[in-house]
């Protein structure tokens, strides 16, 4: 789970990370009072979406004055934020974030997340922080460090203090690096992160050490027991058909394509995906229909298919392991009836109960296409699709 | 002999009594799989599935002489029940929870680091013998007794190999699981049947995300000689968008390494004949050994 910047800092904050003074506005009247409040001369207003690129998409804005930061603020409310991380529809800048603005001697980065090799967590830090960091470690990667801490064990005093000395501080200045680098991997741990980034982890011309950008996100198996940051997800930043999704506890991302898809199992979800590719196709989403499967989950998980505008055409490949065919035939015809199916839905059934499951589909009344292998399936679909359009 | 799970294993069930465990207990027993007895806190002296239930792995050695145990606990208390079954010397856990914490995890592999108990899993459909026995959830009448190794990341691929790998039949069928910190690995499993007399040829399935699949390849280039075994793979994903999970935890692209063409490519390099589609993994296979 992702969440802002203004609540990632908050919640660094508490672990005695150094932030900005800063404040979020919903409306643009609520700017004014926090500008005079925070009383600076130079204030940057930043958009709250869930994406990167944010700046060069006009997304941060520094100003001076009270004037106009009330203006940029009005300005930046409900625009569209588009960045090679968003959709090509953009996001909704719905949060503002005013923080104070200093002047920089230093852009550094660095980023605490998990290294798949060795199961620990790695600190991922350079000199050259700023905007460019992905093309500093395309083209010089020797200026992209690695701090691997082994797995369950703790960022000691001597990992942080190397991390500050390879960033090229010295004296005052990389015994606050340290203090807020150990801060920041308390934090990682104490909240279950996946990932925090810090860039730029900046130093002032005052000899200061502040975070000035932040991103965030968290495991979403140990959100059960992180009721802090669970309460912070925004609803807004996810497609209306994701969140549904999440409610009825089905794995489901939206794609591009408009073959929709109902599978059991993420592996043989992707691979239908695949093969819906290799045939011409394109999946109009991921969906695995996870652990035990009632035939009210099953006909949830249809129905959310159903609904996507996009979809022309349904492909259902169920292997049983963990579920019973059956159980999938029944929330099928059910979800059938409910919805009126007339688009065209192709379903290949094998494992536990298969028998009694094509039995079910077959004598339901409606022109539901059983069929014996998966290869046959992706291609029927695909065709079928194509000569619907 | 296969690998992982012998004639000779004694298996204990982790959450026995629960809905999970007791109907994939029932399933491994039909299968005639030597299940023992299980653990369930609280139910201890009891009897389900007319074997007896231990309140702790501990207990249930002792009585039992259990060596292998499948962990079907929920995912908070997941970790902690196979660091139980570990601190009882076991030889093997299965650990088939889906939605074990990372840092759970994490914990996990710094208490086993140097410890002879092998972890399978976790967030996976288990290990399976066929004409032997299973400890998990692979249906058991897709598998048959033959001398293909499977090992694969995705539980519901490996049911797919073993259906188009029937008429070899396969010696063992490991299920590695989703998660990006897990027990036993692509270079492990390899390494199990590269040494087991009775396994001809392995199917690998892999997925995007992470460098599981990359290792593994660079296993299989160190093979020389007498040896070599044939090595058939296939990797889900390639239809993926970068930077989105795809269910499983660890599935997810963040960088050019962990994508499918870059794994199918390692896995090629190193001489593995790489199915194109999960339909043709059967063919790949009988190709890899030249039937």
């Amino acid at each position: 789970m992702d969440i802002h910047e203004y609540q990632a800092k908050q919640l660094l904050s508490k672990f005695g990370v150094n932030i900005p003074p800063g404040e979020v506005v919903y409306q643009t009247h609520e700017a004014e009072n926090i500008v005079s409040w925070l009383n600076e001369d130079k204030i940057v207003v930043k958009a709250q979406v869930h994406a990167g690129g944010r700046g060069k998409a006009g997304g941060i804005k520094v100003c001076s004055g009270d004037e106009e930061v009330v203006k940029t603020v009005d300005k930046m409310i409900g625009m569209k934020i588009i960045t090679p991380q968003t959709l090509e529809s953009g996001k909704t800048v719905r949060r503002v974030y005013l923080e104070k603005g200093y002047d920089i001697q230093k852009e550094l980065y660095l980023c605490i997340t998990l290294d798949r090799e060795t199961g620990g967590n790695t600190i991922i830090y350079s000199r050259k922080g700023g905007v460019n960091i992905e093309e500093v470690s395309e083209k010089t990667p020797d200026e992209i460090h690695n701090m691997k801490i082994a797995p369950g064990s703790d960022l000691l005093t001597h990992h942080a203090r190397t991390i500050v000395y390879n960033l090229g501080l010295k004296g005052a200045v990389a015994k606050k690096a340290q203090k807020n680098i150990l801060s920041i991997y308390k934090a990682f741990v104490s909240l279950d992160a996946a990932m925090i980034e810090i860039n730029p982890f900046a130093v002032t011309k005052n000899e200061d050490v502040v975070i000035l950008d932040c991103k965030a996100s968290f495991d979403d198996n140990a959100l059960y027991r992180q009721r802090v940051v669970a309460e912070m997800k925004d609803e807004n930043e996810y497609d209306p058909l994701e969140l549904e999704a999440a409610r009825h506890d089905l794995n489901y991302v939206k794609l591009d394509g408009n073959i929709g898809l109902m599978v059991n199992g993420a592996g043989l979800s992707m691979a239908t995906m695949d093969i819906i590719k290799y045939y011409g196709g394109e999946a109009a989403n991921f969906m695995d229909v996870a652990g035990a499967a009632t035939p009210e989950r099953v006909a949830a998980a249809f129905k959310l298919i159903y609904k996507d505008p996009d979809v022309q055409g349904i492909l259902i490949n169920i292997f049983g392991g963990m579920m019973r065919c059956n159980d999938i035939a029944t929330g099928l015809v059910n979800a059938s009836k409910e919805v009126g199916l007339n688009k065209p839905l192709v379903v290949r059934l094998e494992g536990t109960n298969v028998d009694i499951g094509k039995e079910i589909l077959i004598n339901s009344g409606f022109p539901i296409k059983p069929v014996d292998t998966m290869e046959q399936a992706a291609q029927d679909v695909v065709k079928m699709v194509k000569e619907n359009i | 002999m296969a690998v992982l799970l012998t004639k000779e294993s004694k298996v204990i069930c982790q959450g026995f009594t629960g809905a999970q465990g007791t109907f994939h207990s029932e399933r491994a027993i039909d299968y005639n799989t030597n299940i023992v007895g299980g653990v369930t806190p609280e139910k201890g002296g009891t009897k389900h599935l007319n074997v007896p239930v231990f309140n702790t792995v501990a207990e249930a050695k002792i009585k039992t002489g259990c060596n292998a145990s499948g962990v079907f606990v929920p995912p908070p208390f997941a970790a902690d029940a196979i660091l139980e079954a570990v601190e009882a010397e076991l030889d093997l856990v299965v650990c088939i929870t889906d939605g074990i914490p990372t840092s759970d995890m994490q914990r996990v592999k710094r208490e086993m680091k140097g410890c002879k108990t092998r972890l399978v899993g976790p967030n996976c459909p288990g290990v399976l013998t066929p004409g032997v026995g299973k400890i998990g959830i692979i249906p058991g009448h897709i598998c048959k007794p033959g001398r293909i190794g499977v090992v694969s990341r995705s539980g519901t691929l490996s049911y797919e190999s073993a259906v188009q790998t029937a008429e070899l039949g396969q010696s063992t069928i490991i299920g590695i699981g989703g998660d990006p910190v897990n027990g036993t690995n692509f270079v492990d499993a390899l390494e199990l049947f590269l040494d087991d007399d009775e396994t001809d040829g392995i199917v690998l399935i892999g997925e995007i995300g992470g460098t599981a699949e990359i290792d593994g390849a660079e296993f299989i280039k160190s093979w020389s000689g007498k040896t070599k075994k044939p090595v058939a793979a296939f990797v889900a994903g390639a239809a993926a968008p970068k930077g989105r999970k795809l269910g499983h935890a660890g599935a997810i692209v963040n960088s050019g390494a962990e994508t499918a063409d870059a794994k199918k490519e390692a896995l090629k390099s190193a001489g593995v004949t790489v199915a194109d589609t999960i339909t043709t993994i059967g063919d790949a296979m009988r190709k890899a050994m030249k039937i």
